[in-house]
């Protein structure tokens, strides 16, 4: 019986990716753990192996060929004694399983493939964008290495160091091409120990250098809260005002796809928790850049919470020179009359989402992208509700003692006459991440859960 | 060890530097003072330890609160560090850290201002004995949490090196913080990438209240580099010229690029842990044999008087213009006003 060869899923969040060459070609003989042919996602070259032995009896995604979604047919291997006569007959459900990738990184996964382009904000123009700029399509894992060069190019004091982000390119490839240009003095990898390279990097911007410190994904950095908070964070007061330490901490955080609770949890409100911090979660790729730009410029602390699944977004980022965005003031991304939905990082997905049908069943809704966790812009989200007369806030982490909490604390003290219904949340469930797909699902929040809170808060459920 | 042998601190006071290591290194031999190194060495121990004396007194009046962790007993190892190290040399410390200040030159005024939490203290009040910072002086603090001074000091040493300074990290921490992992993973790295970081441990025999015997499955902490390849060596840390000796190689050794260095100083506290600490896990002949045969101010004074390089007059001078000196910092650091209330608010972010 002809087995269908799918294309295979090389992480954790790859969705669709390249093929780029074929190694076998069509009447081929194929063992087991032969590579068959190399699929290129957005972050490397990778091979594919056969599982099962057989003849290569048809191609049916050519070489070159991009965005292949995961689990479409790519051939079909003959079995013995099979002829080309064969492949008519082959069924679907005789898929073979996806191959299994030969390099793939098993604990500490690599992400892939260029996730579709994010829908487009709303035309609202960005106060830290003059009009008429022009734009330019770029992903937000390519906005994130930009910044870190185009800040090291600028400030010889700048240095990147964390696990895998040099001769590796970065293990979710945040790093390319950074350890060609700037060489391993100024691009390093570290060991796995997280608790000391971060006490390094806090103690090397004591002495007056202006580390970014990369965390594979800021589950790691718990190893390490200890430095981020007794040592970066208060130092400052406690040498009344005479040495802080400017440095960058960034790296993934939150849930990324299905790799179970100890690496899906987002940070945002243990680190908006602490003064002597600042919190940035961007969304975008213009939030990536011009954030991460200000950050290795801000002379405090910077905790910088990215998104795996972020990475491979594309968004339009302002084509100009410097791009810098301010840390600690929010963004209108879309205005409207109804409702005010306050969001941020990947929250932001489903909120985009959500706004396309409410529009459709009448209803505005104005979002607010923070991205400042810390200063929270809370005076952008007052002016709205002001406006609209309720809130939505929509985040993937746990509820107890979250931002969300926060916000809905600031709002009823500070707006509380303006307030035509409760406040309403949205976030991950609270439970820790599960591994199995359906209760993953279950546990993050939803494009529906967004629209049923908006309902309710303006009654036309 | 401690108190039931002939091996406690202090006690290997011919040739005591005791040389091991990622790479066997013999001990400098103790190389004998000129009477210039006699009389500052003598001057700067007694400082501190008239300066502590008086912290412990202001302490008992309630002048100076929270926890504070006094130095007396173990001056000769921050004093010979300091007489080693050149300008521009950083350090840090943990907790037990006002005789770090005092040996990198920081004024005892500031210091004491900063114990009874007034607007002149080093960190204007906002910091308190555990947690003092001079960045003109290199002093890096000044840390609380047991340990973290060790990958912070390794990241003065990653800078002196990413800046090719030629400076020295002088990162020092006790037995007890000798056990923490973060301790380890600053080794890796320091000798990975060759850091110029020379770490002391001050051996004073107890983490707070537990012997390093009952902590330590291995009391040999000179060597506690050895699985990463860095030297280490015992040294008598109640001489002041064996600290100095020893801690000139070690620097040395940092300086010309060849990555970190241990110095295990074999010292003791005579007083508790902290203040609060009665200090029941020890004897009081054990603190009293130390004090007698081993105090590192007596050797000095006995040498100085031997050599015919001070009278008791002169020695009296000494003592005379630090306990002025002491008492000075004392008056500030209770006449000083306490930080104003805006204060509360400031030094937060830049």
């Amino acid at each position: 019986m002809p087995i269908e060869i799918l294309m295979p899923a090389l992480s954790p969040t790859m969705e669709e990716g390249t093929l780029a060459k074929w190694v076998k070609k069509e009447g081929d003989s194929v063992a087991a753990g032969d590579v068959i042919a190399e699929i290129e996602t957005d972050k490397a070259t990778m091979e594919v192996e056969a599982v099962d032995e057989g003849v290569l009896g048809k191609i049916l995604v050519a070489e070159g060929t991009e965005n292949v979604k995961v689990n479409t047919p790519i051939a079909v291997l003959l079995g013995e004694g099979e002829d080309a006569s064969a492949l008519d007959a082959a069924p679907k459900a005789a898929a073979a399983p996806a191959p299994q990738a030969s390099e793939a990184p098993a604990e500490k996964p690599a992400p892939v493939a260029a996730a579709p382009v994010a829908p487009a904000p709303d035309d609202v123009s960005d106060p830290d964008v003059p009009e008429g700029t022009p734009m330019v399509k770029t992903t937000v894992r390519e906005a994130l290495r930009d910044a870190m060069a185009e800040e090291m190019r600028r400030d010889g004091d700048v240095f990147l160091m964390g696990e895998e982000v040099a001769e590796y390119q970065g293990a979710y490839k945040i790093s390319q091409g950074l350890l060609e240009e700037f060489g391993a003095r100024r691009v390093i990898d570290t060991p796995i120990t997280e608790h000391g390279f971060t006490g390094l990097g806090v103690g090397a911007a004591m002495a007056g250098l202006k580390p970014i410190v990369e965390f594979m994904t800021f589950n790691f950095a718990m190893q390490a809260i200890d430095q981020i908070i007794n040592s970066a964070a208060k130092t400052l007061y406690m040498s009344g005002g005479q040495m802080g330490a400017p440095i960058v901490f960034r790296g993934a955080n939150g849930a990324a796809a299905r790799v179970a609770a100890q690496h899906s949890q987002d940070y945002a409100a243990w680190y908006a928790h602490v003064p002597g911090l600042k919190v940035v979660q961007p969304w975008s790729a213009a939030d990536a850049k011009g954030l991460l730009k200000a950050a290795i410029r801000d002379p405090n602390p910077v905790v910088f919470l990215e998104n795996e699944i972020l990475y491979g977004q594309t968004f339009e980022i302002p084509d100009v020179e410097d791009f810098v965005l301010p840390i600690g003031k929010a963004k209108v991304e879309r205005k409207g009359s109804d409702v005010t939905i306050v969001s941020w990082g990947i929250g932001m997905t489903y909120v985009m989402k959500a706004v396309e049908e409410l529009a459709a069943a009448g209803i505005s809704a104005e979002v607010v992208n923070l991205r400042s966790i810390r200063p929270l812009d809370i005076d952008t989200v007052i002016a709205s509700v002001k406006k609209t007369g309720r809130l939505v806030t929509v985040e993937e982490a746990y509820p107890m003692c979250s931002v969300s909490s926060e916000i809905g604390y600031q709002v009823q003290e500070k707006a509380f006459d303006w307030l035509d219904a409760p406040i309403l949340r949205v976030t991950g469930k609270d439970v820790p991440m599960p591994y199995a797909a359906n209760l993953e699902k279950l546990a993050l929040p939803t494009v529906k859960e967004v629209i049923d809170a908006v309902k309710a808060v303006t009654y036309t459920a | 060890m401690a108190g039931t042998s002939g091996k406690a601190a202090g006690v290997r006071s011919k040739s005591a530097a005791r040389s091991k290591g990622g790479a066997a290194k013999s001990s400098p031999a103790i190389v004998d003072f000129t009477k210039e190194q006699e009389l500052h060495a003598y001057r700067q121990m007694l400082l501190i330890r008239r300066f502590e004396e008086k912290a412990g007194q202001l302490y008992g009046m309630g002048l100076i609160g929270g926890f504070c962790h006094l130095y007396i007993g173990q001056e000769a190892v921050v004093v010979g560090m300091r007489m080693a190290s050149k300008d521009g040399d950083q350090m840090i410390t943990g907790y037990r850290d006002h005789g770090h200040m005092l040996a990198m030159d920081m004024d005892p005024k500031g210091v004491m201002a900063e114990l009874t939490g007034r607007r002149g203290g080093y960190s204007k009040g906002k910091g308190g004995s555990m947690h003092m910072f001079s960045k003109e002086k290199q002093f890096y603090g000044g840390h609380g949490i047991v340990g973290a001074q060790v990958s912070l000091g390794t990241g003065l040493g990653f800078a002196n090196r990413y800046r090719e300074n030629g400076a020295v990290a002088m990162t020092f921490f006790g037995d007890g913080a000798s056990n923490q992992g973060q301790v380890y993973e600053s080794f890796n790295m320091a000798q990975l990438w060759k850091l110029p970081v020379v770490y002391v441990i001050e051996n004073n025999k107890y983490g707070m209240g537990t012997s390093v015997e009952r902590a330590s499955a291995t009391t040999d902490l000179s060597q506690r580099g050895a699985s990463f390849g860095i030297p280490g060596e015992q040294v008598d840390g109640m001489d002041v010229r064996a600290v100095m000796a020893a801690s000139e190689k070690a620097l040395e050794h940092c300086r010309s690029g060849k990555g970190p260095y241990i110095l295990e100083m074999i010292t003791y506290r005579y007083r508790g842990h902290s203040m609060s600490d009665p200090a029941k896990y020890r004897s009081k002949e054990e603190v009293q044999k130390m004090r007698t045969e081993h105090d590192p101010i007596e050797q000095v004074r006995k040498r100085l008087l031997d050599n015919g390089w001070a009278s008791e007059d002169d020695l009296k001078a000494i003592d005379k213009e630090v306990r002025e000196i002491v008492a000075e910092s004392a008056e500030f650091a209770q006449t000083d006003p306490e930080p104003d209330v805006s204060e509360l608010y400031t030094d937060i972010l830049l």
